[in-house]
């Protein structure tokens, strides 16, 4: 029986991934800001085969509080954590971040400053344990910077990078860090979003990452076309891109 | 959360793809914890679960749809006592993957698995079962309605019992059902036992029934939807019990589990083109009078779903069904009346579907099923043609007191619905003001 942590586990593409850790009779440690919606997604877990849950209230923003985390995970999981999936993340406003200095860094530290903390704390907790996977939701936002989404994708790519370093540096301990780079998905975090048929469903994306993380896979985009899609958009050379409304 | 979207890729029409319908906006329903702000969207409103429903029950034409699509969290499920609560979204198929190795089944299964909760309680669905089971909502032990005033009622059969008899089979007009409690039923493997019957008349199909009906739990015959004189296949089937060949995990330690892929299905349902060639092979398939089969229970309750989009083998004018139900009289005339007059237009399906009800009251108001004999036929939608031969048979249901089931509905006039459903006035007492259908426009105005 695997033991999960997952951080940010409100999120549809995070309860998705973990439905099918369920299904695999996996027991949890599920961690969100919201209680109530944390404990309405512990509960379906339970219904569908998790052999063990227990949750953990965090603003990952508050970061005195993610030693706290890691001690409720050495606690639950006394025999080590075999899988470890960071989910969380909003989606700015770009058209207000542009003007509002406040809000900007604000949404960094959401998307890409506790994040990079929280992954600190987890690679020493996995470096010592020499075993497991860890994943990291990023963003093809991350890809490259486009006027449209660049603060987001700034925080996404600062995710990717790290992550990108941790996986080298993990890999002689053992440890897989998959950096999973969803395009869009129709989920609550695009509800304001007009939807095409780009949009990916949360269902699929969980079900890539949960694929994922079993084969220590290092770098995926969901769908897969993406890698693709962004191979061009990288391409581009800065004096077109910068004329493009992307 | 319920946050208004512009209607994304997703179709928002019904099953039959008839009446086309655009709803104004989706609003998705995230959890049963933070419900869309009703002020702010402004009425009509309705809950769209799978759009499984045939005609236009599940449609909202110009107004605000509320996919529960995301409704679909398990709340609990008690594996001793087989009490299962979920999300209104949920779909029984999501159900039946998590209850059938534990040993337990839906009490009362349509012909999809790919429906509901909520609209299994909106339609109060019934199934072969229904002579000893009822209806869906008689299995119903609770559930949570939101209305428009931002209220949220528990409702039961001890608890505000008149939004519950109003809300199972009142067609979503009650408000917005978040989560549904329900007894399953004990299964002690995930086959069933099957024997069928050829007959040849529909006096022949009424004598088998009653005698089927004292044997099977399941029972439901197919009659040849382009002859008259009613022959065809009778079906009644049960949970195999455990035993070498058919078991489940966890009901029987040390045990092999067996729990077979569901396979046979039959895709040849599908094609309406070669479909009196077809009628008669099927009849005749079956040389000897009886045969006795096993097999896994998902071919068996929902060999459709075997195969994806079948209704758009309709095309682009889509499909239209008729169910209906006639009491039980000494001639049966009425029965034999539809059929004939099916039969006479050459427009109906290869295959209709025929069974008799029980007198198993439902809490439901506005539920269809009643003692008598349904009958439920696809047509391709031909337009007019096949439009007023729904009315002239509107017209033999309604001299024979019967009715038109609405969740296969896309036709019937208000007159025909009033006849149909003599509580109507009482359950429009309980209609959520915000909420309303295409349907309910279209038989009260």
């Amino acid at each position: 029986m695997s033991a999960v942590l997952i951080i940010g586990a409100t999120s549809a593409i995070a309860h998705e991934t973990a439905r099918l850790f369920a299904a695999d009779r996996a027991s949890f440690l599920l961690v969100a800001r919201n209680e109530a919606k944390l404990q309405a997604n512990a509960d379906d877990l339970l219904a569908r085969g998790a052999t063990g849950m227990e949750t953990f209230i965090l603003d990952a923003n508050d970061f005195d509080r993610h030693t706290a985390m890691m001690e409720a995970a050495e606690r639950i999981f006394p025999e080590g954590i075999d899988y470890a999936l960071v989910a969380y993340g909003t989606l700015p406003d770009q058209a207000l971040v542009e003007g509002d200095a406040a809000a900007a860094a604000e949404a960094f530290t959401t998307n890409a400053t506790s994040v990079i903390a929280v992954l600190t704390h987890l690679a020493s907790k996995f470096e010592d344990q020499k075993r497991g996977a860890i994943a990291v939701i990023s963003s093809v936002a991350g890809d490259r910077g486009r006027p449209s989404n660049y603060v987001y994708g700034a925080a996404k790519g600062a995710v990717s990078l790290f992550a990108q370093g941790l996986r080298a540096r993990m890999a002689k301990h053992n440890v897989s860090v998959t950096t999973i780079k969803p395009g869009f998905v129709d989920s609550p975090m695009t509800a304001d979003v007009s939807k095409n048929r780009l949009f990916a469903d949360p269902a699929d994306v969980g079900a890539r990452i949960y694929k994922a993380m079993k084969r220590r896979q290092d770098v995926v985009y969901v769908p897969a076309f993406w890698r693709g899609v962004m191979g061009v958009i990288k391409a581009i050379p800065e004096r077109v891109f910068k004329k493009m409304d992307l | 959360m319920g946050k208004p979207t512009a209607a994304s890729q997703r179709a928002f029409q019904s099953w039959g793809r008839y009446p086309k319908s655009e709803p104004a906006r989706i609003v998705r329903v995230q959890n049963r914890l933070s419900l869309p702000n009703f002020e702010e969207i402004g009425a009509p409103v309705l809950a769209y679960g799978q759009g499984r429903s045939y005609g236009d029950v599940c449609l909202n034409n110009g107004g605000t749809l509320l996919s529960t699509s995301d409704l679909d969290r398990f709340i609990h499920f008690d594996s001793d006592t087989g009490v299962l609560r979920a999300e209104a979204g949920t779909t029984l198929a999501e159900i039946l993957l998590q209850t059938v190795p534990q040993g337990w089944f839906l009490p009362v299964s349509p012909g999809t698995k790919f429906v509901s909760l909520g609209g299994a309680v909106a339609n109060d669905i019934h199934g072969k079962n229904h002579h000893v089971a009822g209806t869906f909502g008689r299995h119903v032990t609770q559930f949570e309605l939101a209305q428009s005033s931002g209220e949220r009622f528990v409702c039961s059969p001890d608890n505000n019992v008149g939004l519950f008899n109003a809300t199972i089979a009142g067609l979503g007009l009650t408000g917005l059902i978040t989560w549904v409690e329900l007894q399953m039923m004990r299964i002690e493997s995930d086959q069933v036992d099957l024997n069928t019957t050829r007959f040849r008349s529909l006096d022949e199909f009424l004598d088998l029934s009653e005698k089927a009906n004292n044997e099977s739990p399941y029972v439901v015959a197919w009659i040849d939807g382009l002859r008259a004189e009613g022959r065809g296949l009778l079906v009644q089937g049960d949970h195999a019990p455990a035993d070498s060949d058919a078991t489940l995990p966890g009901t029987q330690s040390g045990r092999k589990v067996r729990l077979s892929a569901p396979i046979d299905a039959p895709s040849w349902l599908l094609n309406p083109l070669s479909v009196r060639a077809f009628n008669t092979a099927y009849f005749n398939k079956q040389v000897a009078r009886q045969k006795q089969s096993r097999i896994h229970y998902d071919p068996y309750f929902y060999p459709l779903d075997a195969v994806r989009d079948w209704n758009r083998g309709y095309g682009k004018r889509g499909l239209l069904q008729y169910q209906c139900v006639v009491p039980f009289d000494d001639s049966n005339a009425s029965v034999r009346e539809i059929l004939g007059q099916i039969a006479e237009s050459g427009a109906g399906s290869f295959l209709a579907v025929i069974k008799t009800f029980g007198d198993i009251p439902s809490p439901g108001l506005m539920s269809f099923p009643r003692p008598g004999i349904t009958l439920a036929l696809d047509f391709a939608n031909k337009g007019d043609a096949t439009i007023c031969l729904f009315h002239r048979l509107d017209v033999i249901v309604r001299e024979a007191g019967g009715a038109v089931y609405p969740a296969k509905d896309a036709c019937m006039s208000g007159e025909s619905f009033r006849a149909y459903f003599p509580r109507w006035e009482e359950f429009a007492t309980h209609i959520d003001p915000s909420f309303s259908s295409s349907f309910w426009r279209r038989v009260t105005t």
